[in-house]
């Protein structure tokens, strides 16, 4: 079985530590990713950029509508994800559209701390 | 001209194209704007020493451009980003840096400000960051400024442009201008942040001042910008004539004593016959290739009114039928409460009131109060005066103490007293 964990968060608090100039430092031991990681037993985790810079897609009669907020002020959940590699924005919301779930449901893009 | 009103004429001109080419080349928006300031700064301190260069544009981008170079020695940056940064506007020798109509990419796309524009007003961003970004960057005004025009406190606006910014960086939000396939989607949510910027200005939310000019001197000059540099675009054209045409009647819109004048009742005296005609040329040119948009249908909208001797001699028939021709592409319930008032200009009173009633029980301008204005106006029209007085009080329960009330409140007093 595979399990996707999404870490929460106080967003008040997130939004405190991303205003701040210091991106996280990668240098430190982090011994819950390592011993898992040296396990084999975590296949991919990162820290994703606030709901703030997230940017919502869904298409609805043809149309691409996109939004600037995280879409966890409506009742939908999470079922999947992917993790893509493209240019900006503009290409990752192409992709987005494409999506089967996006005509009825929403993908939200997240960022990647790089 | 004095020194100082060369630099506030050179800002007016160049702060856009400085701040939208350092962005590119550094790709640091804070450092664009700083070294842009800072270039502002010393032509302040300098030219009335020195005098005035002989390019005070050319001069602005030189003194910003070293500025960065600068900055970002000290910060260490790789050598390539400098080198970029250094050939800047190498080319900029022969060609003008204040205004050039003939632009040399024919597509308008090498301008850094349409790059700066579409980046500003990109769907990503919430309306009024994209409002509050545009006013900074591509106009220049200060944190203090937009604070007022958006009615927030300064610390809230600077708060917003900060985040907008970094959310810019961080969201993956590209600097370009979308490619073709893409524009036809793009350009409309660029022309709704220009006409907000314009009627926010005109029409003035905040009660005290009907109309704020500055504001709509902005989006004018950011309309004319786009539509120069979008030339095969002819709904970028329509917003600009449309923004000629009402800005045209702005000093007639209110009187001596701030009260706020209805077209009918408007000295077209003191209308602007030189912004009239630039709106129709513009319009005339942008309806020649044939595209015609809803930009373009309320500019024909807005011309049949600004080159009509008199409210009577006015093409209200035709209004109306361009207000049906615009309904479908901008299916809004106030297109359909002006399409009323046209019909009742052409057909009468009677005619226009069956609409705005049908309007009234469909419900979406619940709490406008233009509707039961107008249905008010309808009603004294036709001598139904205690309807009437009902109708115009609904209207002003619904607007807050300002030259709109007060309009309201002697109608009111017209259709009691007369009763």
């Amino acid at each position: 079985m595979k399990f996707m964990l999404f870490v929460c968060a106080d967003a008040a608090v997130v939004d405190r530590l991303a205003d701040q100039p210091d991106e996280p430092d990668r240098d430190e031991p982090m011994p819950w990713p390592d011993e898992l990681d040296a396990a084999g037993i975590r296949l991919d985790g990162d820290q994703l950029r606030p709901p703030r810079d997230a940017t919502t897609v869904r298409v609805r009669g043809g149309e691409v509508l996109l939004g600037d907020g995280p879409f966890a002020e409506t009742k939908e959940v999470i079922v999947g994800y992917d993790v893509i590699d493209c240019a900006d924005l503009d290409e990752a919301v192409a992709i987005a559209a494409r999506h089967p779930v996006a005509a009825g449901g929403v993908i939200e893009i997240r960022p990647f701390y790089q | 001209m004095t020194v100082d009103a060369v630099v506030a004429d050179t800002f007016r001109q160049e702060w856009g194209r400085v701040v939208a080419t350092l962005i590119r080349t550094t790709g640091d928006w804070d450092l664009a704007e700083e070294c842009a300031q800072d270039a502002f700064a010393q032509a302040l301190a300098r030219w009335p020493g020195d005098g005035v260069p002989h390019r005070p544009g050319a001069w602005i981008v030189t003194a910003a451009r070293n500025r960065a170079v600068d900055k970002l020695r000290r910060r260490n940056v790789e050598s390539a980003k400098l080198r970029q940064l250094a050939a800047t506007d190498e080319p900029s020798a022969g060609d003008p840096v204040g205004g050039d109509p003939g632009d040399p990419d024919p597509s308008g796309i090498g301008d850094d400000r349409l790059r700066l524009l579409f980046t500003c007003c990109h769907p990503a961003l919430s309306l009024e960051a994209r409002v509050a970004l545009t006013l900074r960057t591509l106009a220049g005004l200060s944190t203090a400024e937009i604070a007022r025009a958006c009615l927030v406190s300064e610390a809230t606006m600077a708060k917003r442009l900060v985040r907008t910014k970094s959310r810019i960086r961080n969201a993956g939000i590209p600097y370009r201008v979308p490619p073709a396939e893409l524009l036809p989607a793009r350009l409309p949510g660029v022309l709704a942040v220009l006409y907000l910027l314009f009627n926010e200005g005109y029409a003035a939310t905040d009660g005290a001042d009907v109309v704020r000019p500055d504001l709509c001197a902005e989006a004018i000059r950011l309309a004319r910008l786009l539509a120069r540099l979008l030339p095969e675009q002819p709904e970028a054209q329509g917003l600009l004539a449309l923004m000629l045409l009402h800005d045209a009647r702005r000093d007639a819109r209110v009187d001596a004593a701030g009260c706020l004048v209805t077209m009918h009742d408007q000295d077209r005296t003191r209308w602007r016959r030189d912004e009239i005609d630039e709106g129709v040329a513009v319009l005339e040119s942008a309806l020649d290739r044939g595209d015609v948009g809803p930009y373009q249908l309320q500019a024909l909208i807005a011309a049949c009114h600004a080159t009509a001797e008199t409210t009577a001699d006015t093409d209200w028939a035709g209004i109306a039928r361009l207000y049906r021709r615009l309904l479908p592409v901008l299916p809004s319930p106030v297109v359909a409460l002006n399409h009323a008032v046209a019909v009742a200009m052409s057909e009468g009173p009677a005619a226009g009131l069956e609409l705005v009633e049908r309007l009234d029980a469909d419900g979406r301008l619940a709490g406008y109060h233009l509707l039961p204005a107008t249905r008010a106006d309808l009603l004294r029209r036709l001598g139904r005066r205690e309807e009437a007085a009902a109708a115009y009080r609904s209207a002003i329960d619904l607007v807050d103490a300002g030259p709109v009330r007060d309009h309201l409140l002697r109608r009111l007093a017209e259709v009691s007293r007369s009763g």
